[in-house]
This record gives structure tokens, C-alpha cells and sequence, in this order.
């Protein structure tokens, strides 16, 4: 699994990758899962569905992630613009 | 006559230069102030077009890999995409209103502008959804992500949480920052570009009369 941040002068950067089966890396995704929303950041998981169509779910916890997702999308939260 | 002319002249001139000196020496001052910047490379903190168009490109793969074919290809031509509401499992009413008592409704979604709820069956602007997503952490000195992370970002929070993301967004009438009539055209040319898109289809796989 790769944590991926959407970054201002970078596009994405791979913030974190491994295999959650693995305690240790679970442990490390779990850790910086937490980080990246305490600083504020959106979580997403691009998945398919059964009729093939690709949508996004919003994660708000690591359980909420699906062990089978290759990769999670982090943005910064949603701010009202140009009032 | 004329000595009188004259010395009025005069006086304007010097009533004009007392008037505008202060302000052209301000002017030429801050003109000095930014060369020299711009000669240390203080310029714009930080801004690397070249950087700049690096990360777009990044941006545009990674939303070319998460969104639909149809989506990307929209975006590729058209810059912008429609994303339909009431599909995010944000509840059966419809998030924007509950006076639309079913209709399908659906937002343009456009980088660093604010959504656009529409009803794509008579092309009716509903609102403007005014959104940011601000990196406070400035990598560059700018909170601004690329044009196509902006537009996957909207994708995403829309798609994954509908209600959450209109809420926090500050909600306007059409006109406010969008032209309404390149809305429109907009969406003229999204019905024009999908008419296309079918026909191209359909060339592709016909259909015998035998189906």
C-alpha cells in the first residue's frame, strides 16, 4: 500500500509504502496515516466498482481503508474560497 | 497676452511637478527595489515554471489513473469535468436541495474555480460552490496545488463525501465568479462533445439489425 500527497510545485509525492500484512508496516502506515490527517490533510481511496466504474471513497480512520487498496490519496481539507 | 500665457504655464508646471515628483520618485524607487530583487532572486519566493509544469504533469497522471475514461477525456479536451450529484451515499436527499424533488443534478468541475451545480436536462445554474484546498505547509511559498490535483481533489471529495465537501464551501448564486455565459457555452459543449463521443462509438461498434 503507498500513501501518496498531493503537494503544491510537486503534484504527488509517496509519503509512506507498505505491505499491511506485515505488523511492522502496518504499524508505520497506521502512525503516519494519523500524522498526515492531524495535519489537516484528506484521506481517499480510489476503488472500482463491480460495474467497473472508478469512484473514491473518503477514509476517516485506518480500519476504514480496505485491505486490498494499493494506494491512499492524501489533499488538504476543504476550505471555503473567495467569499 | 503671450508674456501672461507664459507665466501661467509656469506656474502650472511647477504647481504639477510639486504635485506628481513625489509620487514618480516613489514609483521609480519601488521599480529599483524590485530589479533588485529580482537580481538576487527574490522575485517570486520560489516560482520554478519549470517545476511548476513538472508537477502539473504529475498531477495530470494521477488523475488520469483514478477517474473514469470518459472523465479524463473530458478534462483532456474540454478542461473542465462534470461530476453527477447524489451518487456519493451522502443520504437519499439530494444534497444541494431538497427542491429539486429528484431531478439529476450535477457540478463542472474546473481547476482552481468554484464548482458548478447545474441541471443538465435544461441546463439551469443551480449555484457556485466556492472551494479551496489550501496547503498551509507552502513547499514553495504557495498554498495553491497544481491546476489537475485541484480537480482530482474536487473529484474525489465529491464522489467520496458529496455533503461534507459542499459544506464547507461558500455558496453563491451563478454569476458570482464565472461568467454564466461561458457556463452555458460550457455546457453546450459538453452535450456537443458527448453527441460525438457516441457517434464516434457507435461508428466503431455498429449494431446489426439482427440485435
Amino acid at each position: 500500500m503507498k500513501f501518496l500527497r498531493m503537494r503544491p510545485g510537486y503534484g504527488e509525492q509517496l509519503i509512506a509504502e507498505g505491505d499491511v500484512e506485515v505488523a511492522e508496516d502496518e504499524e508505520r502506515l497506521v502512525e503516519e496515516f494519523r500524522s498526515q490527517l492531524e495535519q489537516g490533510m484528506w484521506a481517499a481511496v480510489p476503488v472500482k466498482t463491480e460495474a467497473g466504474r472508478r469512484e473514491a471513497e473518503m477514509v476517516r480512520a485506518f480500519e476504514d481503508i480496505p485491505r486490498t487498496t494499493d494506494r491512499v490519496i492524501f489533499f488538504p481539507r476543504a476550505a471555503g474560497g473567495a467569499a | 497676452m503671450t508674456p501672461a500665457l507664459a507665466a501661467t504655464a509656469i506656474v502650472v508646471l511647477a504647481l504639477l511637478w510639486e504635485v506628481l515628483h513625489p509620487w514618480a520618485a516613489r514609483k521609480l524607487e519601488i521599480r529599483k527595489a524590485n530589479r533588485a530583487r529580482i537580481a538576487e532572486g527574490e522575485g517570486l519566493p520560489g516560482y520554478d515554471p519549470g517545476r511548476e509544469r513538472r508537477a502539473e504533469q504529475r498531477a495530470r497522471e494521477l488523475l488520469k489513473s483514478c477517474v473514469n475514461d470518459e472523465e479524463w477525456a473530458m478534462y483532456r479536451d474540454l478542461g473542465f469535468i462534470r461530476v453527477w450529484g447524489g451518487e456519493s451515499g451522502s443520504g437519499s436527499d439530494a444534497v444541494i436541495s431538497r427542491d429539486l424533488r429528484g431531478a439529476p443534478y450535477a457540478y463542472l468541475v474546473y481547476p482552481h474555480r468554484p464548482i458548478v451545480a447545474y441541471l443538465p436536462q435544461t441546463g439551469r445554474l443551480l449555484n457556485e460552490y466556492c472551494v479551496e484546498f489550501p496547503d498551509e505547509t507552502r513547499p514553495y511559498g504557495s498554498t495553491r496545488l497544481p491546476d489537475s490535483d485541484d480537480v482530482l481533489a474536487k473529484w474525489m471529495a465529491l464522489k467520496g463525501d458529496e455533503r461534507r465537501l459542499i459544506s464547507e464551501a461558500n455558496m453563491h448564486l451563478p454569476g458570482r465568479q464565472i461568467d454564466p455565459k461561458m457556463l452555458q457555452r460550457d455546457i453546450w459543449r459538453l452535450g456537443r462533445w458527448e453527441r460525438e463521443r457516441l457517434e464516434r462509438a457507435a461508428r466503431r461498434h455498429p449494431v446489426g439489425p439482427a440485435d
